[in-house]
């Protein structure tokens, strides 16, 4: 009848933990990470964060932002990419950009970001950040990294802001002492060359017989035909290959490797595919427990959940209280009251109001 | 007030149904607009009142280690009720409206925010903004009205207990934070049900309530006093936080009072309310239902924008800091539809709603129809309707209400007579 637990030490606290306690007692309701935030927002212990240190320019439209990371930044190896939470026109929006340098001596960390016409995040970061601005940090993330050890050839394609994880890479290869004993080729396409982000780093490295660099530009050289490399690189088949560019790119090059039997490693970026849907049309809702109902476009979100049989929050019913506010974790939705249209990527962690907000596409909250 | 419905002519008797449903248009286009332009500097405005405060609260608690001096405790006192109105007034009762959701931070969100008072953020978001702000002042609706504990309109129903409401009134001031978890939990409603037939929701609020109350009087009353203790400031510790939290109660109660109690706030029946109320009837209602109170920059930052109380009710989720900028727009809508934007300064108005607790604490029309003359025969009276029992007391009331009629007839009789 006797329970081991019952007789187990309890774990006794350290000092640490009761003075913590006692700083957590003397702040309630806050905690002490709330207060100590106002004064060291980078250390340790806390959400990771990210301090701008330095907005470098590449190219008229794009830029390379230099950030300090917080204490609990645990590294990273070149080619991953990281979360980036950025406060634009007051609103915090979470995007995905590689890592642009190998671990620096300094404990920076650097992405490189071009702005996309249109792009909210992009513009802000390439034109509108400065120096001393916090963002929020994930930690690095990604499987796009060269093997260790390194093949004695490596082949890397690499189209428009496909070049980041890639630079990250060869600067890394390119600062330690000893130079790597790899044959390089780089294949970097651009629409044109005053677009093209770190050219003259790459021709630097060129000319210094670090790799050979094949410069390609859609204006001057027409789009790039996969059948076509072998031209550009004779010994393709001896060579590891990597690539990251737009989709059309890549999948013509995962088909191209795949018909010969070649290895091939991709990084694709996330590109936001979400769209309200035309003409206040709705669309699907999806629930915590994996059910998925149709959802009217004129029909708030709580009606939906609560016709599908669903326990929700709510409280006024017209957008008043607040009471009825979950996590939209993916999709769009549509604003009854005035239009206005949500949308929401996995991780942005956008919360919103499911007594106003109609389904403009398909949606997954957290009820 | 009475109801409006029973009002010899409506405030709202001038306005076509069109009006009303065209007052919504215009109102939802103010929201817009501010919906347009909220952004950057909106973000900054509460991210630096969050830090000024919680720097400030540090500072002056600093202070109070030193409070054995008295010029640092009152220095301290002062700071740390401040800081206590501050956290209360612009920050916690403004995010958890969801007006900062939109930024998507999870620090300053309404579904994470909790506040230095004894009710929890929970309870609060319940009875304060889905029921208060619903039901704006419907007699039987909304609570505030009131609290369960007052009779502050005309249409509540007179009884004896209502005689002492000017005290109850300022023990609840004294007390107020208090008073806030005991209403949110309802808890006279509660109490009087046997204590097995309690539902279980309320049991589990009432003991999330009394957690909170006891973190709070910790962290006042047990964890900051035992660090002056090195110092020799236990006592004055105690005696600042409590003087804070009296300041922060008295000052937050006057505010709230000032924003429905006031003389010339309408209040609504219930069964005057169609269910289907549209948006320009409600809008209608929370114009009608508010007072703001006039004064300075920092008096409006002090009661939390509550001062514009008018906007904060048709606007619940726009950001504090943009009330003061709506404001001419709305009372320019007020103008135009032949309405009474109620807005006075804050000892005008503070008077006007004690002035009604006052009067409301005795039987509708007593005040009235009382001279120096018959005075003892209407404390006769009234010691009659609280003593006789409820058959006694709706005769009594009858015949007041229609003395006071009388009265009034006889003198606008007179007044045309002499014009």
């Amino acid at each position: 009848m006797t329970s081991t637990a019952l007789y187990a030490p309890q774990p006794r606290k350290g000092w640490r933990q009761r003075l913590r306690a006692v700083a957590d007692a003397a702040v309630t309701p806050l905690d002490l990470d709330d207060v100590l935030d106002h004064f060291h927002p980078l250390r340790g212990g806390t959400e990771l964060r990210g301090r701008v240190v330095e907005v470098r320019p590449e190219t008229a439209e794009s830029a390379t932002v230099v950030l300090k990371p917080g204490r609990d930044w645990a590294g990273h190896v070149p080619g991953q990419y990281v979360r980036v939470g950025v406060d634009v026109d007051g609103v915090r929006l979470w995007r995905t950009y590689s890592l642009t340098h190998g671990p620096r001596r300094d404990g920076c960390i650097s992405i490189t970001v071009k702005a996309i016409p249109g792009g909210v995040v992009s513009n802000h970061l390439v034109h509108r950040v400065r120096p001393g601005t916090m963002v929020q940090l994930g930690q690095a993330e990604g499987e796009f990294v060269l093997p260790d050890p390194l093949p004695a050839k490596l082949l890397l394609v690499t189209a428009g802001s496909g070049i980041t994880p890639v630079i990250g890479m060869l600067r890394n290869l390119h600062s330690r002492a000893e130079a790597p004993d790899t044959d390089i080729v780089l294949v970097h396409v651009n629409a044109s060359e005053s677009s093209a982000i770190f050219r003259d780093e790459l021709r630097a490295h060129g000319d210094a017989g670090r790799l050979r660099l094949v410069e390609r530009y859609d204006d001057r050289d027409g789009l790039l035909d996969v059948a076509a490399l072998d031209a550009l690189v004779p010994d393709l088949d001896e060579r590891l290959s990597y690539a990251c560019g737009p989709a059309g790119l890549l999948d013509a090059l995962e088909a191209h490797h795949a018909g010969r039997g070649l290895p091939l490693t991709t990084e694709r970026f996330r590109t936001p595919l979400l769209e309200a849907a035309e003409g206040g049309a709705g669309g699907t809702l999806t629930l915590s427990d994996g059910t998925t109902v149709d959802a009217a476009g004129d029909t708030p979100l709580l009606d939906v959940a609560e016709g599908a049989g669903a326990l929700m929050p709510s409280g006024c019913r017209i957008g008043v209280c607040f009471g009825c506010v979950l996590p939209l974790r993916e999709g769009v939705v549509r604003d009854l009251r005035n239009g206005e249209v949500t949308v929401a990527a996995p991780g942005d962690g956008v919360a919103i109001q499911t007594c106003i907000n109609a389904a403009a596409g398909p949606c997954t909250i957290d009820n | 007030m009475t109801v409006i419905t029973k009002q010899p002519v409506s405030p709202i008797a001038h306005l076509t149904p069109e009006d009303v449903e065209q007052i919504g248009v215009e109102l939802d286009a103010i929201r817009q607009d501010v919906l347009d332009a909220r952004g950057e500097e909106d973000a900054a405005y509460i991210r630096t009142v969050v830090d000024v405060q919680r720097k400030l609260e540090l500072g002056s608690r600093a202070v109070l280690l030193g409070s054995a001096l008295p010029p640092l405790w009152v220095l301290g006192t002062i700071g740390l009720s401040v800081a206590k109105i501050l956290e209360n007034m612009e920050i916690g009762h403004n995010v958890m409206h969801g007006q900062w959701d939109w930024m998507r931070d999870p620090k300053i969100h309404s579904t994470t925010w909790e506040w230095d008072n004894a009710s929890t953020a929970e309870g609060w978001k319940h009875s304060h903004n889905e029921v208060h702000h619903t039901y704006t002042n419907i007699v039987g609706k909304d609570n505030d009205l009131g609290y369960g504990i007052m009779r502050v309109d005309e249409d509540q129903r007179w009884h004896p207990f209502h005689l002492g409401q000017p005290l109850w009134n300022f023990i609840n001031a004294c007390f107020f934070e208090y008073g806030i978890a005991a209403y949110d939990l309802e808890l006279g409603k509660n109490l009087s049900v046997p204590k097995e037939k309690r539902s279980e929701e309320f049991k589990a609020n009432a003991r999330k309530t009394l957690a909170k109350i006891r973190k709070q009087a910790t962290k006042d009353y047990v964890v900051h006093p035992a660090l002056g203790l090195p110092f020799g400031a236990v006592l004055p510790i105690v005696a600042a936080n409590f003087t804070a939290n009296l300041v922060r109660n008295l000052w937050s109660h006057s505010v709230i009072m000032c924003g429905h109690f006031p003389e010339g706030v309408e209040t609504f029946e219930r069964k005057s309310i169609p269910a289907d109320e549209t948006r320009g009837q409600w809008y209608v209602r929370q114009m009608l239902g508010s007072a703001n109170i006039s004064g300075s920059k920092a008096m409006h930052l002090m009661t939390g924008n509550l001062s514009h109380q008018i906007e904060h009710h048709l606007f619940p989720d726009l950001p504090s800091s943009r009330y003061a900028e709506v404001a001419p727009r709305v009372q320019a809508l007020f103008e135009k539809y032949d309405l009474h934007y109620h807005s006075a300064p804050l000892p005008q108005q503070v008077a006007s709603a004690w002035h009604k607790v006052v009067r409301l604490s005795l039987p509708n029309g007593w005040l009235a129809t009382t001279t120096p003359k018959n005075l003892p025969e209407q404390l006769k009276l009234l010691w009659g309707m609280s003593t006789k029992g409820p058959k006694v007391r709706r005769a009594a009331q009858a015949r007041l209400v229609q003395l006071e009629k009388r009265q009034k007839a006889a003198r606008a009789e007179k007044a045309a007579a002499s014009a």
